[in-house]
């Protein structure tokens, strides 16, 4: 078992804090993990949610001497911006087969960070296409990996025919600056979409 | 996870399992006298946050601490909880439980009274320009 974190003495808050979410999503091997590390406050940490076959819309095993469980892992991490207003960051399940974990995460969501390698750029359709189905804000960010070929941001636009109202941002998952903007730029778009409502 | 593979005849008989490798000797859902959801914590998100209830102030809770129904695991839940509001997310993998077992266990807590849950804001009415103002200048000033 992982220790826990005890912080014995401190004075039993009175409230809960305001819990907000935000999601990472791409490709196996994007960066998912690495960006949640950069500005989160703690470790990622690891969820892992446990499927039967009930849960199991897609492999089929035949005869029950095979049934098995599958555990599908979430990494995660945390940033407390007041006393009484916590975000957390959750990287999605990369395997298509788990979509339907994603519904569960992207409830309540204030938005998604949808990471991208200009290598592997089909890795991030379904995602793309996840979040605009749903309406869900999104901000694509480009991890520009040591040694691979940059491309411009419209070059990107294109390839995934996004949505004009997308924004591109070409990022390094590890450097905590550039994946501030990222998060900003997600939670903008919420911020546009109410006022809009409102106005 | 590897535990529910069967190694039995299917060509790999020479390999052993040791330690972390071999699963755990206990089921997951065990903890759970096998139930997979419950009335109170199946529609747990990830990030509802649980709070311990001060027992004095809850005699039901008292009650269900000395009838000992409850398992270690809830224990561990209503002492971490005390020391600090967790969230179902961290509250999984600090004890290296899956999500679907703690949701039932803080199911049980709440019913017993020991824990209360502020559950995140429901989807249909997402925060409030102010607090979006906050998330904003809380990411900027990090």
């Amino acid at each position: 078992m992982r220790p826990l974190r005890s912080d014995r003495g401190r004075t039993r808050p009175a409230t809960a804090p305001v819990a907000l979410k935000l999601l990472v999503a791409g490709g196996f091997g994007a960066g998912k993990t690495t960006l949640v590390g950069a500005v989160s406050e703690i470790r990622p940490l690891r969820t892992e949610e446990l499927l039967t076959e009930a849960g199991r819309p897609v492999d089929d095993t035949s005869g029950v001497e095979g049934k098995r469980t599958t555990t599908v892992a979430m990494d995660f991490g945390r940033i407390t911006l007041r006393e009484d207003l916590v975000l957390y960051l959750f990287g999605t399940p990369g395997q298509d087969r788990f979509w339907f974990l994603w519904d569960e995460l992207a409830r309540g969501a204030l938005g998604a960070v949808v990471l991208a390698d200009t290598r592997r750029l089909q890795d991030c359709f379904a995602a793309v296409d996840y979040f605009e189905r749903r309406g869900i804000p999104f901000t694509l960010a480009v991890n520009c990996f040591d040694g691979a070929e940059r491309y411009p941001e419209e070059d990107v636009r294109d390839a995934l025919d996004l949505d004009p109202g997308v924004p591109v941002i070409l990022c390094d998952a590890r450097e905590k600056e550039s994946v501030k903007g990222v998060l900003v730029s997600v939670v903008e778009q919420r911020f546009a979409e109410l006022a809009q409502q409102a106005g | 996870m590897t535990a529910g593979l069967t190694g039995d005849g299917s060509g790999d008989g020479d390999v052993r399992w040791y330690d972390d490798a071999a699963g755990p000797v206990v089921r997951p859902y065990a903890m759970t006298r096998g139930r997979t959801r419950s009335a109170d914590g199946a529609g747990l998100d990830l990030i509802a946050v649980v709070v311990a209830e001060d027992p004095a102030e809850h005699p039901g809770a008292a009650h269900a601490l000395a009838d000992q129904t409850l398992s270690p695991e809830h224990l561990d839940i209503a002492e971490l909880t005390r020391d600090m509001p967790r969230s179902v997310a961290e509250l999984a993998a600090g004890l290296d439980l899956p999500v679907g077992v703690v949701r039932v266990l803080v199911g049980d807590l709440l019913d017993a009274g020991l824990v209360r849950v502020t559950r995140p804001v429901p989807p249909a009415e997402l925060p409030d320009e102010s607090i979006l103002r906050e998330v904003i200048h809380g990411l900027r000033a990090l």
